[in-house]
């Protein structure tokens, strides 16, 4: 349970990040709050010859509200976002979420970028990118591009990143006037890795419902409201969509109930939270 | 821009309990490794080694946070608490520690170094925590002899009592 050797890199802007990833690509692994990536190290699941400490580049540190999205820098960590006086109000999924990842004493340390570019499947923060229509923003020596969530996750830790981009912020769209959100997820213990998920948000009649956990990747899909009595079918027909496998924690069959039922039970509680 | 070689080991410094420490780390030593192995401030427990147990959990700039998921290097120039730096004097126990001796809050004792930073921690952020609070920071720990409830009677305990008198 040691790391294997790596050098570290302490950078202090940008430019050194970037330099750093497009020598040594696959070969060097970002380190921002490590707390996925030290597992992942101490049980020598990756053995990257270099770290890069992106801790100390201011540029990576602030939290922006531009009105319609929070855009979140990649040495934010969870604790900070999670501090912020006006985050129930901004966006109360954020708020309802962060409480559910791991625990107080790995979000002092973790970050938002981080939690993202490890995506585990189970994960509330690439569920809350998907199911909000978030934007994930790369920057390589080569180009800057912006990738919608819906399309960065690309299957079980596994996303459209490319060796030599760095994940400088995520956008995670704020609160719209009539819209209600909710968030419900159920573990054997507080903390544990999620068995279901689920992220929603109710405008206008219509639904949109995120779950994490069930499939490979955080899968979200536009729904009939609570009030249609097109929701039950509709919901059954996604539990069936995510290909839910059984594992230690849950089996399929259980998975696909919760998806039905704990997916409606958000939906509800989103409809009655609407702003 | 500092790059630390692999498989040599380079300086590391930081305050400890309120004091300059130093020594000497590879970059992938844990910090958790260091304070035990380099320093010899055994205090700091090592259970699970990925974040899990939190027997390793220090205050890190003020804040609880695993030892075992921080490398050392990491470390550099932060103010580093363990629970070495809890007791006021020598032979006098802080009022948390206090209140876990008397409320039978440890029985093998491996994981309490860890839960008392978390709850230090805590109470002086949130003097006024509820119980429910207590109990959601100690999810982030896992004790395999009291069933909790004694750590859970030793929390409030502490909690009521630094309330009466916050500088004890």
């Amino acid at each position: 349970m040691k790391p294997a050797p790596f050098d570290y890199v302490r950078a202090s802007d940008g430019a050194e990040v970037l330099d750093v990833l497009h020598r040594q690509g696959a070969d060097a692994r970002i380190l921002a709050g490590g707390q996925s990536l030290l597992p992942m190290l101490n049980m020598r699941l990756a053995r990257p010859a270099v770290l890069v400490d992106i801790m100390h580049v201011p540029s990576l540190q602030s939290i922006a509200d531009d009105g319609t999205a929070l855009r979140i820098g990649a040495a934010v960590r969870q604790a900070e976002l999670e501090a912020r006086p006006d985050l129930a109000r901004r966006q109360k999924l954020l708020a309802a979420a962060l409480p559910w990842i791991g625990h107080a004493q790995t979000r002092s340390r973790g970050t938002v970028c981080g939690s993202v570019a490890h995506a585990d499947p189970s994960a509330e923060l690439p569920l809350l990118l998907v199911a909000l229509g978030g934007t994930v923003h790369l920057r390589s020596r080569r180009r800057h591009r912006a990738v919608e969530a819906g399309a960065f996750f690309t299957g079980m830790m596994a996303t459209d990143r490319a060796d030599d981009e760095l994940i400088e912020a995520v956008s995670i769209p704020t609160a719209r006037p009539g819209a209600g959100y909710a968030f419900r997820e159920i573990g054997r213990r507080h903390g544990d890795f999620a068995i279901v998920a689920c992220a929603a948000v109710v405008e206008n009649g219509r639904a949109r419902l995120g779950i994490g956990g069930v499939a490979d990747r955080p899968v979200a899909q536009d729904m009939p409201g609570p009030d249609d009595e097109a929701l039950d079918e509709a919901l059954d027909a996604f539990a069936w969509a995510l290909e839910a496998r059984d594992d230690l924690h849950a089996t399929a069959r259980y998975r696909r109930e919760l998806v039905r039922r704990l997916g409606r039970a958000t939906i509800e509680e989103a409809a009655r939270c609407r702003a | 821009m500092p790059r630390l070689s692999a498989g040599q080991r380079h300086r590391v410094s930081f305050s400890l309990n309120g004091r300059p420490v130093a020594g000497e780390a590879e970059p992938r030593l844990l910090l958790s490794d260091f304070l035990r192995g380099v320093l010899g401030a055994t205090g700091t427990h090592v259970g699970c080694e990925h974040g899990v147990c939190g027997a390793c959990t220090v205050q890190i700039d003020g804040v609880p946070a695993r030892a075992c998921l921080t490398l050392a290097v990491q470390a550099e120039g932060a103010d580093i608490r363990t629970v070495e730096g809890l007791a006021p004097a020598p032979g006098r126990l802080s009022v948390l520690q206090e209140s876990f001796r008397e409320h039978h809050a440890l029985q093998c004792g491996f994981c309490t170094p860890g839960i008392l930073m978390s709850l230090d921690a805590f109470l002086r952020q949130r003097p006024d925590a509820s119980e429910a609070e207590l109990r959601y920071m100690l999810s982030g720990h896992l004790c395999r002899c009291t069933g909790y409830v004694p750590i859970m009677r030793a929390a409030l305990a502490a909690r009521d009592r630094l309330r009466e008198e916050p500088n004890a």
